[in-house]
């Protein structure tokens, strides 16, 4: 076989490989929501479940998700963005910070059934809170806490150091360059991984499972438990209680994470770095140095990017 | 930095430096909390799984081959066989589509191809574990009933899910690795007359191959502790499969299926089910870490 054919051949090898991939994604994502999309109906979304879930809607599942998120983005999303300012900010031991950062990293590796584990023994047996939205909402912060502290802490490096420096400059407080500057500067990134930590707790069953419990009733106030909609799902599955009530539901949750992932595109569009590679296909807006620090700025129109290219 | 900082105007000065004094110890205290976090989780479940390990035995409890909670015998060593099995069918499957995959993407694609199927990946990333084992568990579990003596729950059903799963993590951290190999080389291997795939595999693999091995291990770390779709779609028996159409229970499993209405003793065993599950799962992510570190040659 000539160098020539096995090219094309490894060629159509690989892109076959990325149409499955593709393919896969299809498949689930139109397997559920194909037979689920017709259940959805006002009147699904907005009355509570009934026995057991074989009749009437999610609205208590719901809404037991909408609390659990508020508690664990009110919880994690001040600790976190606080322990990247400290880490990018403030800190100036060098080993402190890569101690700091690999226990968040460390964090995020842990599987989900061992934060449930934690939350089981912490909040709901030795703080007697219970199978409760605060037990469920603690613990699903502790598991986005990584995602918040990472996001936070590239958002706060890519601001130019210029803006840190000139607010200084101008007689800021650290503090006052922060609030006014840095933080205003890197909040689509930070609100990204917000959003992003999101779509993750959203989705979370067996931790949420240990630690808010499965009530099918709707929570009254934060001490109630509750039922997720990711453990209504599956109780509704693994249980084969309603087979049509699962596909909607399911649907749901896929509605719920591709609504948060285009949210997440639409924030911020992170230039991946690195990735043109090919001289003609690169694009002075994101390769060269010179123009990197005006992109916030003033972006390079069609025009004056031809024309940057025609000069290389 | 610290000499300018007192230089604020007369009137807020007072103000602005208490407000850094406040906002200094409030960071601090969050950074600590953040960091806090993984040494608290680690000591609560060990300590809470402590007792029955003195008791039975780190060995006895590893190894022992038999389960059962109601007379007080705890032995994990099928469950660690199932999370093993599980997994390695989940690494045969994600990555034998995932890394060509990659390939593909990284160097092949046409470039706006290349970005709607990375969004897609991405898209594949965030669905919840609990909607693929669900989507298994109408598909895939009858149809490998079909094809096997079996009921369809099985090791080789829990290893085909796992697989689709650490798909998005296996192709975009290639990629990422592919990507990450200087220009230089690539040019280099394409001026010496190489086609571009012998580029790919004589070139930008080798050089790429820590970022691909880390890669892997971490795509493996994530199945160990998948649970949800787990559970749905393996049977959860706890004894050792004999083929690939026998039900396994994983660790994850074991956890999940119990903790409900476990108590004392058996609540114990639990925890420490969770305690070999997240060394497991610790020493996979020191692994990538040191695989990913490692220096590139050249």
């Amino acid at each position: 076989m000539n160098a020539a054919t096995h090219e094309r051949l490894a060629r159509l090898l690989v892109g076959a490989a990325a149409a499955i991939t593709i393919a896969l994604l299809v498949t689930v994502v139109m397997g559920v929501a194909a037979p689920g999309a017709a259940h959805i109906t006002p009147s699904f979304l907005f009355t509570s479940p009934r026995s057991m879930g074989r009749e009437g809607g999610i609205a208590a599942p719901l809404a037991a998700t909408v609390l659990l998120l508020g508690v664990a983005l009110a919880v994690a999303a001040p600790v976190g963005i606080g322990t990247a300012i400290w880490l990018t900010e403030y800190l100036r031991q060098r080993w402190l910070v890569a101690f700091i950062t690999f226990a968040t990293e460390s964090l995020a590796g842990v599987p989900s059934i061992v934060f449930g584990l934690f939350g089981f023994a912490v909040f709901v047996l030795r703080f007697r809170m219970g199978w409760s939205v605060w037990s469920g909402g603690l613990t699903l912060a502790l598991m986005i806490l990584p995602t918040i502290v990472r996001t936070a802490q590239e958002a706060l490096r890519a601001v130019p150091p210029g803006y840190r420096e000139g607010a200084l400059a101008l007689g800021a407080t650290r503090w006052q360059a922060l609030t006014r500057m840095l933080l205003p500067a890197a909040w689509p990134g930070i609100a990204t991984g917000m959003i992003l930590s999101v779509g993750r707790a959203v989705g979370e069953t067996a931790a949420v499972l240990l630690t808010a419990g499965s009530a099918l009733g709707m929570p009254r106030h934060l001490g109630d438990p509750a039922r997720s909609l990711a453990v209504h799902l599956y109780i509704l599955a693994a249980e084969g209680i309603s087979l049509e009530k699962a596909y909607a539901t399911g649907t749901v949750l896929i509605i719920l994470i591709v609504l948060v992932n285009a949210l997440a595109n639409r924030l911020a569009r992170p230039p991946r770095a690195g990735k043109e590679r090919w001289p003609w296909s690169r694009r002075p807006s994101s390769n060269s140095k010179k123009s990197k620090s005006v992109t916030m700025t003033c972006r390079p129109s069609p025009a004056s990017r031809s024309a940057f290219r025609a000069r290389r | 930095m610290a000499a300018v900082e007192p230089r604020a105007s007369q009137s807020s000065g007072r103000g602005a430096r208490h407000a850094e004094v406040v906002a200094k110890i409030l960071l601090a205290a969050s950074a600590t909390l953040a960091a806090g976090g993984i040494l608290v989780i680690t000591l609560f479940v060990a300590a809470s799984g402590w007792p029955l390990l003195q008791q039975t035995g780190w060995w006895a409890f590893v190894s022992g081959r038999v389960w059962s909670p109601g007379t007080g015998v705890f032995g994990i060593l099928p469950m660690i066989a199932g999370s093993v099995l599980v997994t390695l069918g989940a690494l045969v499957f994600g990555c034998g589509l995932g890394l060509p995959a990659a390939i593909y993407l990284a160097e092949f694609a046409p470039r706006r191809l290349a970005g709607a199927v990375r969004q897609g990946v991405q898209l594949l990333a965030g669905i919840p574990s609990v909607v693929y084992g669900f989507y298994a568990l109408t598909v895939l579990v009858p149809l490998i009933r079909r094809v096997s003596s079996g009921s369809g729950y099985s090791v080789l059903t829990g290893g085909i899910v796992l697989g689709v799963m650490i798909l998005p993590t296996v192709v975009s951290l290639s990629e990422d690795a592919i990507a990450g190999v200087p220009a230089e080389h690539r040019l280099g291997a394409l001026a010496l007359g190489a086609t571009r795939w012998q580029t790919m595999v004589r070139v930008l693999l080798p050089a790429a191959r820590s970022g691909l091995v880390a890669a892997i291990i971490l795509a493996a770390g994530r199945a160990v502790g998948e649970t949800m779709a787990v559970i749905m779609v393996t049977g959860n028996v706890a004894r050792f499969p004999s083929s690939l159409f026998d039900p396994v229970r994983t660790l994850t499993g074991n956890i999940a299926l119990e903790m409900a209405y476990a108590a004392g003793e058996h609540q114990e065993a639990l925890f420490a089910t969770g305690l070999v599950l997240f060394l497991f799962t610790m020493s996979l992510n020191l692994l990538a870490r040191a695989a990913g570190r490692r220096k590139r040659p050249g």
